[in-house]
Parts: structure tokens; C-alpha cells; sequence
């Protein structure tokens, strides 16, 4: 399929560009984050009134990798439904987060987050792990180490494939 | 009459495990084959091409085929003659602790799904069960590592009998509109219909273990699950929930009696990294 190259972090004018149904290669950080996580991200961001952990700007990853393998930071990593984080997606966006990856529908408030703020939803293969590990060069532990596959980790992606899911006017993949 | 071991059960489920985490079973591989040649959507047939080069890495490198690998779900089958001790999966958990820290594998259990979500550290417990058959000489044992969003894209519902056939076929379609997208399709269907609420789960279950290309011994069940895959396939949802022609694999059915009052359903989801295994022991 005919694809865009993007870099991360996105910026404003390359998220504006992006289009529900856009075939993506992913390069730069990626923070992954899912349940666990979200309750304690959610409950920081209620203490402090910011985004703690120089998250602005960047893009939550729903994923809780396998340990290091085959000489790769992770043997496989993927996405999890993201209609579980659901409930932190709008105001992480209101917040700053300006993209989120992960697999399945979202709700009508993320839709709405999406077009009130500029930001996409993106989707990677679900069961693609072992491939979509091969395109992670690094990972760093950025928080949250107790939760183990569930924390909060930096990690570095180069070409890794995803579609735009719902796009800066709230255009949807799965409507089309 | 045979006495069965526990350790035999917990090498068996030691062996198995790496297995399953890290290679495809060859039924699944071959119908996610020959959907991607049958796809034409460009959309499905990326998915299928992104899942099929994923089996082969994941085999080649001895790495998961997908990160949630999974809950461990055992099945005993023993058949009449055969001699099932109390402590029978004894050594099961010890199995799964020691193969999933040896394998790299996520460990995904956590100790209480209400009082006390932290994890247990070793992916235990593992889920086991017997079920008793009338196949003399028989034991076998089921392995499924059973993945979170398929899971949770599953339903049991207590229809009315005059539902009937439309129902659960409604049913199955209002499932896969509203979960489809998170259970990672290609899917593989489990139908239990029948039996009791606690029960009806595990028809539906025990159907994922048979392989999507073999074709039920009962002409019946056979039409049935024929008739339900090509409604699946027909609503074009695809391969990742983008788009295609092929959105099941398979659909399999499991039938039960039951209460002149009820028309229990159960529909078990299985994602496109359906893992599971069958050992005769």
C-alpha cells in the first residue's frame, strides 16, 4: 500500500494533514502506556494541572510488551484495545498528548477530544507483535517500573506501520 | 483401567507453552494464507500480509506471535475408563510459572479481579477443568493461551426459545458490530448453545479447539457453522475490522441439551493468534 512517512513527535501541521484511512510508517518515540497506567497519569495530571514526564506533544502508545528477546528491547509488542482508555483519552488531549495508537473503536467523547484539540487516534495491526517488535530500536523505563508490562516506557520506533483511525476533523476508519 | 500422572500433566503444559506462544498452529497459518490470496481489499489484504510475515519472524526468532500472551486455560478429557487423581493439575501452575519466565513471555494474571489487581509475577494462575467423555482409553489434554481482547469481545446471553435460529444469528452479528475491531480478526468463533448459564461458556470455549478447517462429523452442525461463517464474511468487516472478505476463520458450534424455559448462547471470540494446542496424553 502507498504510505506517508511520519516523524514523531507530530506536529500541528503534520497531524492537520493526516486523513482518516492514511497508511502510516511511524518514526520517533512512542510512550506506552495502558490501564494500570492511566489510572496513575490521570490522577497526576488531577495533582499538578499539567502533563508530568515531558509527555506534551507526544504519543501514547496502548501496549504492555513482552521482555527483551532476539537481541530487540521487546520479543513482541502491540496494541491493546483502546476503548479501555476511553475514560483518560479526552482530557490527555486537552492536556497536550496529540496522538494515541492502539486497536478498535473509540468513543464519541474521543471523536470530539480529536476535533476540539487537533489530535488523531491511530491504529496499528492487532497480533502483529513479533513483527511490529522488529521496528523498536530502544526502550527506557520512564515511570511507573512497579507496574511491570504496564509502565510507562519511551521507546523508539523506525518504520513502524499504522493507519489513521480517526483524524483532526473526527473523521473515522471503521465509518468509511 | 489408567492412572494419570501429575507430572505428566505439568510437562506437557511446560513443553507446550513456548510452542504455542511463538508458532501458529499450521491451521490457522493456512487459512490466514489463503485469505490474504482471496483478499482484494487493499486494506484486509495489508493485515493479512502484516500477520502472516509476523508468523513467520515469530517463528524463525522464538519470539511471541503477540505481546498479551495470554491466560492459560487447561482441559482435561478423559474418557470412562480412566483414572483422574484429586490432585491432578498439581503441577500445573508451576509449569506455567517456570515456562513463562524461561519463554519471555508477559505475565498477564493478576492475584484478585476485584480486591487486589496486582500481578502475580508468574502468569498463575493457570485455568483448569475436566471434562468427562465417552471415549475409552481416552485422556487428552486441551492447551489454550487465551488472549485479553478476544476475551473480552466475548458474550453469554440467556435468549428466549423463540429467538430461535434469527436470534442468535442477530446476536453474533451485534457482537461483532460492537467488538469485532478489538478482537484482532481474522477471528475464530466458538458457539455454545445449550446447557445451563455456568456451562454454556465452556461450549463455546471447547469449540475454538477444533481446527477451522476440518469440517464437523454431524451434517447438522456442519450446514450450521457453514451458514454462520458466510454470514460473518458477509458483513465485510475484515481482516483487522478495515475491511475484506474474510472476517472469521471459522465459526464452531457447540450444542447442549437444555431447560424447556431457556435457549442459553455463548459466543467465544478467538483473535487472528488463535494458540492452542491438543496432546494426547
Amino acid at each position: 500500500m502507498n504510505c506517508k512517512h511520519l516523524t514523531l513527535p507530530l506536529t500541528k501541521e503534520a497531524l492537520a494533514d493526516l486523513q482518516a484511512g492514511d497508511y502510516c510508517l511511524l518514526t520517533g518515540p512512542l510512550y506506552t502506556l495502558r490501564d494500570a497506567g492511566h489510572v496513575r497519569l490521570m490522577a497526576e495530571l488531577a495533582e499538578q494541572g499539567s502533563l508530568p514526564y515531558d509527555l506534551e506533544g507526544q504519543t501514547i502508545f496502548y501496549a504492555g510488551p513482552t521482555p527483551e528477546a532476539a537481541g530487540r528491547p521487546f520479543g513482541a509488542v502491540g496494541p491493546t484495545t483502546s476503548s479501555r482508555m476511553d475514560f483518560a483519552a479526552p482530557a490527555l488531549h486537552r492536556a497536550g498528548i496529540v496522538a494515541t495508537l492502539g486497536k478498535g473503536k473509540r468513543s464519541a467523547e474521543v471523536h470530539e477530544a480529536c476535533k476540539e484539540t487537533g489530535s488523531v487516534y491511530l491504529i496499528a495491526c492487532g497480533g502483529a507483535a513479533a513483527f511490529l517488535a522488529k521496528c523498536v530500536v530502544s526502550s527506557t523505563t520512564v515511570a511507573y517500573d512497579d507496574l511491570g508490562t504496564e509502565a510507562l516506557r519511551r521507546i523508539w520506533v523506525e518504520d513502524m506501520p499504522a493507519f489513521v483511525a480517526i483524524d483532526t476533523q473526527g473523521r473515522d476508519i471503521y465509518e468509511n | 483401567m489408567r492412572t494419570l500422572d501429575p507430572k505428566q500433566i505439568g510437562e506437557v503444559v511446560y513443553q507446550a507453552i513456548p510452542k504455542l506462544a511463538c508458532e501458529l498452529p499450521d491451521d490457522i497459518l493456512a487459512g490466514l494464507q489463503s485469505a490474504y490470496e482471496a483478499e482484494d481489499n487493499p486494506r484486509g489484504r495489508e493485515i493479512l500480509s502484516l500477520l502472516t510475515r509476523n508468523a513467520q519472524i515469530a517463528k524463525d526468532d522464538q519470539v511471541p506471535l503477540c505481546q498479551d500472551t495470554g491466560t492459560v486455560w487447561v482441559c482435561l478429557e478423559a474418557g470412562p475408563d480412566v483414572l483422574i487423581p484429586g490432585d491432578i493439575f498439581s503441577c500445573v501452575n508451576s509449569a506455567v510459572a517456570k515456562a513463562y519466565t524461561e519463554a519471555k513471555l508477559r505475565k498477564s494474571l493478576l492475584r484478585d479481579a476485584f480486591f487486589d489487581r496486582t500481578n502475580t509475577q508468574d502468569n498463575t494462575p493457570a485455568f483448569c477443568e475436566i471434562h468427562l467423555v465417552d471415549e475409552p482409553g481416552v485422556a487428552r489434554l486441551h492447551i489454550m493461551l487465551k488472549g485479553g481482547g478476544s476475551d473480552n469481545a466475548s458474550r453469554v446471553v440467556m435468549l428466549a426459545p423463540g429467538a430461535g435460529k434469527q436470534g442468535i444469528i442477530d446476536e453474533l452479528l451485534d457482537c461483532l458490530d460492537h467488538k469485532a475491531a478489538n478482537a484482532c480478526p481474522p477471528l475464530i468463533i466458538g458457539i455454545g448453545i445449550g446447557a445451563t448459564f455456568d456451562k454454556v461458556g465452556g461450549l463455546a470455549k471447547r469449540a475454538l479447539t477444533r481446527p477451522v478447517n476440518q469440517v464437523h462429523p454431524d451434517p447438522q452442525v456442519a450446514a450450521f457453522e457453514a451458514e454462520l461463517l458466510s454470514i460473518v464474511n458477509g458483513t465485510g468487516i475484515g481482516p483487522g475490522a478495515l475491511g475484506g472478505k474474510t472476517t472469521a476463520l471459522g465459526v464452531k458450534v457447540n450444542t447442549a441439551p437444555c431447560h424447556i424455559a431457556a435457549l442459553p448462547l455463548a459466543i467465544n471470540m478467538g483473535c487472528s493468534a488463535m494458540r492452542r494446542g491438543t496432546y494426547e496424553l
